[in-house]
């Protein structure tokens, strides 16, 4: 097992390097860095010097892949695809277009992303999983019919609305829990709650329609109807015997996700004004720096690998019949 | 001429889709293994209800997809050469005529005769006064404000009458029909009707036709005299706005996924018919494409055409060209973001049915490798392709609205639910609020979605194999 995660990691690594000559493409090739200038100077004052100068400052003066001004190792190292991309492997993100480090801006803004993103998670799957029981309990009568059709209209609402109208109704109309903002410490809780709950609300839907079929599959088995041929009430089959087989697909369906709760998500932190990596996001999207958001797609990359590894771990773990090799 | 065709790209894309539904319907229509799955989603009452809407939407935007530039009326005589305005409109847009140039000065509400905000007002004897003045094109036609609810009442009602009568006529027309084909009498056909005792279920499809045209006509009679949905904050009429925000949202759903089967379908079926390095490669590529946070790419993406568009003002000297362009391109990179999850799917298919008898036969007959994944593996992998595209739909709709929100999505001036919530936004933080846009886009983008959604849920139903019993 140990030898297949270490395969598995170097796996990964021919896939970040596409990922950076990816974003590299992108962000230098498609546009030059004298384009990027143009546009952070703005229309007026781009000069040639202004351009020189913009792209000294922020060290895209250097050649694309090869320098053949410098001398020996240097050739390769000094240029703006070892100083931008290369280095993102080692974790040394660089300074954004704007001179702040990118490296401690991320490590200080997981935290709030991850304050709201592992709740929303955890109490997301229970919640989840409980509904989806309830209509498998129900399963053929009008509750599940009702429960199926809530869901696919639930479904059909766009996140927006549950994040504009939620805030709408508990913040503005109730006054229950401030509209937005964030606070260290146990002051926190008070911020997290709403997006908590709408983000919770906003996944039962497709979440709990696709984890009824997973019982309902397993409702369905030999297994099952020995253990209710021996007399087991409904509920207790339910609990002891479906629930453990139904939980194998949910929990590795969502474990490659929870890497990504450190990157937040971009809409709920950005409605909540929370500051944590998702609206860090946000703010470079909207602002242009384009270091930020390369730092963040190659982040991104990374924890998704991560994701990838531990869903294969997932399975051993929760079902003792898979083996890795 | 009085006008000149001004199609834009997304426009012929949009009769190239066209032209490929209508001409795989009138394949499907001569091959009985075809025509079975789709007999099958033509049984769900449900399933039925939601195409009538879908095709509604469909409709629209279709009216919405054939843009033309109109001669200029105030033509200099001088100058011999007839000449065109500048501005490009849509058949939709001429049909609408009244709804688009009916714009008030600011917001105002729903059915509102009086303007969102006060204007002060100066009187013929000098004095000023602060009110809410009358509205210019909304009530323009009442000569006192009380007189509104009799009026809305009044034209409802004559709406009313006019839809049950037309969807009577036309009800009669379709019992007839039926009832010549079958050589039953007229009143046979309608009590089955009635009763629902029809193999498609008519009565659902009549019933949902009905309501549809009482609502047009209740729009029709209302929408050139009142807002509707109120007007928005340049007093745009925000029904308007959703309407020619369908085309936008239908064209992402539909031309994303137009962008990403060729490159899905090949390459699947390539990964898991030749297997080792192509297999290797491809798979290599989706894994690095997919590891990358959908938005993330797509926000680069769409960052780096802004700064290409800005450093090129001359190929896009036109505002509708330049919303068009990013239009499509987003539609490529979000094709780039999905088409992923099909390639592997496609490939675990392929892996399994190259082992197939018949594929073996092939091979052993001495068929050329594109012969038999054009002839023997596409074929048989089609149903995952359709299921997909039509999951997807309404996902890539919902998706819209979120990535306009975050900035990346289409462009700001175009008409889009997207824009309209992201606007909403501060519009909700307004005193009194202003919710009619966000109500306007919420109705309009829900009744898509849900259609979509129920739609391809019977046709999930109906071509997976898995679920057949």
């Amino acid at each position: 097992m140990i030898a297949y995660i270490i395969r598995r990691i170097f796996y990964a690594i021919p896939i970040l390097i596409g990922v950076n000559v990816l974003t590299f493409t992108l962000f230098f090739i498609v546009n030059s860095p004298d384009d990027m200038a143009r546009i952070h100077l703005g229309v007026k004052r781009v000069t040639p010097e202004a351009v020189a100068n913009w792209k000294a400052e922020h060290g895209y003066d250097r050649p694309l892949l090869w320098n053949n001004t410098a001398q020996s190792a240097d050739r390769v190292t000094n240029t703006i695809f070892f100083e931008h991309s290369v280095k993102l492997f080692m974790f040394d993100f660089g300074r954004s277009d704007d001179g702040r480090d990118i490296g401690s801006d991320i490590a200080k803004r997981m935290w709030p992303s991850l304050a709201i993103a592992l709740p929303t998670f955890m109490v997301g799957l229970l919640t989840y999983i409980t509904f989806a029981m309830l209509l498998a309990f129900f399963r053929g009568t009008y509750v599940d019919t009702g429960g199926v059709v809530l869901c696919v209209v639930m479904m059909s609402i766009s996140g927006l609305f549950y994040i504009i109208l939620g805030q709408y109704v508990f913040s503005k109309l109730w006054h229950l829990v401030p509209i937005s903002g964030f606070d260290t410490g146990i002051n926190a809780i008070k911020f997290l709650i709403l997006p908590v709950i709408i983000g919770v609300v906003g996944g039962v839907g497709a979440s709990t329609r696709l984890y009824r079929t997973f019982f309902l599959e397993e409702i369905n088995k030999d297994y099952v109807r020995t253990a209710r041929a021996k007399g087991l009430s409904e509920l207790r089959v339910l609990f002891h015997h479906v629930l453990k087989n139904a939980m194998i697909p949910i929990l590795t369906g969502v474990v490659v996700i929870i890497p990504l709760l450190f990157i937040g998500s971009l809409i709920m932190e950005s409605f909540f004004a929370i500051p944590g990596l998702g609206s860090y996001t946000i703010d470079a999207i909207n602002s242009q720096d384009f270091a930020i958001v390369r730092a963040m797609v190659f982040l991104g990359s990374v924890l998704y690998i991560i994701g990838l590894i531990l869903t294969d771990i997932s399975y051993t773990v929760v079902d003792p019949r898979v083996r890795l090799h | 001429m009085p006008f000149v065709p001004a199609i834009l790209l997304t426009d012929w894309l949009v009769y190239f889709i066209l032209t490929v539904v209508v001409a795989f319907a009138l394949y499907a229509r001569r091959h009985e293994h075809l025509r079975a799955p789709w007999r099958r989603v033509t049984r769900r009452p449900l399933a039925m209800s939601a195409l009538v809407v879908l095709l509604v939407y469909v409709g629209i935007g279709l009216l919405d997809s054939t843009h033309f530039r109109l001669r200029d009326t105030e033509q200099d005589v001088a100058v011999s050469e007839t000449r065109y305005s500048h501005e490009v409109l849509s058949v939709l847009d001429i049909l609408l005529k009244p709804l688009r140039e009916s714009s008030e000065k600011t917001y105002s509400a729903p059915f509102a005769v009086y303007a969102y905000t006060r204007e002060t007002i100066v009187h013929a004897d000098g004095s000023t006064s602060h009110i809410y003045p009358r509205l210019q094109y909304a009530g323009a036609h009442l000569h006192d404000a009380s007189e509104r609810p009799l009026d809305i009442a009044k034209r409802v009602a004559v709406a009313s009458i006019q839809g049950t009568v037309i969807w009577i006529i036309l009800l009669s027309a379709f019992a007839y029909f039926i009832a010549r084909r079958k050589k039953e009498t007229f009143g046979e056909v309608l009590h089955r009707l009635r009763r629902g005792q029809t193999e498609v279920p008519w009565r659902t499809i009549l019933l949902t036709v009905g309501v549809l045209l009482i609502l047009v006509f209740c729009a029709l009679h209302l929408a050139p005299y009142y807002h509707l949905f109120g007007s928005d904050q340049v007093g745009r009429d925000v029904l308007y706005k959703s309407l020619k925000s369908i085309r936008t949202g239908l064209l992402i759903g539909t031309l994303t996924t137009l962008v990403m089967l060729p490159f899905a379908i090949m390459l699947g079926i390539m990964a898991g018919y030749f297997r080792s390095w192509a297999d290797d490669i491809i798979q290599y590529v989706y894994t690095t494409l997919s590891s990358i946070p959908g938005v993330l790419l797509i926000a680069a993406a769409i960052l780096s055409l802004q700064v290409y568009m800005a450093n090129h003002p001359e190929d896009f000297n036109t505002l509708i060209v330049r919303s068009d362009t990013r239009l499509l391109f987003l539609c490529l990179i979000l094709g780039v973001t999905s088409w992923t999850s099909l390639c592997r799917l496609l490939r675990g298919e392929t892996l399994k049915l190259r082992e197939v008898d018949y594929v073996q036969a092939a091979v052993a007959l001495g068929a050329r490798h594109t012969k038999i994944m054009m002839r023997h593996i596409f074929p048989n992998v089609m149903h995952i392709v359709l299921i997909t595209v039509v999951l997807d739909f309404s996902g890539l709709v919902l998706a819209e609205a979120v990535l306009s929100y975050v900035g990346v999505g289409v462009d700001p001036t175009m008409d889009s639910w997207g824009n309209m919530i992201n606007g909403a936004r501060l519009e909700m933080a307004r005193e009194p609020i202003v919710w009619w846009n966000l109500a306007a886009a919420f109705v309009f983008m829900f009744g898509l979605v849900l259609a979509a959604n129920l739609f391809s849920d019977a046709v999930r139903d109906a071509f997976d194999p898995r679920l057949r019993r």
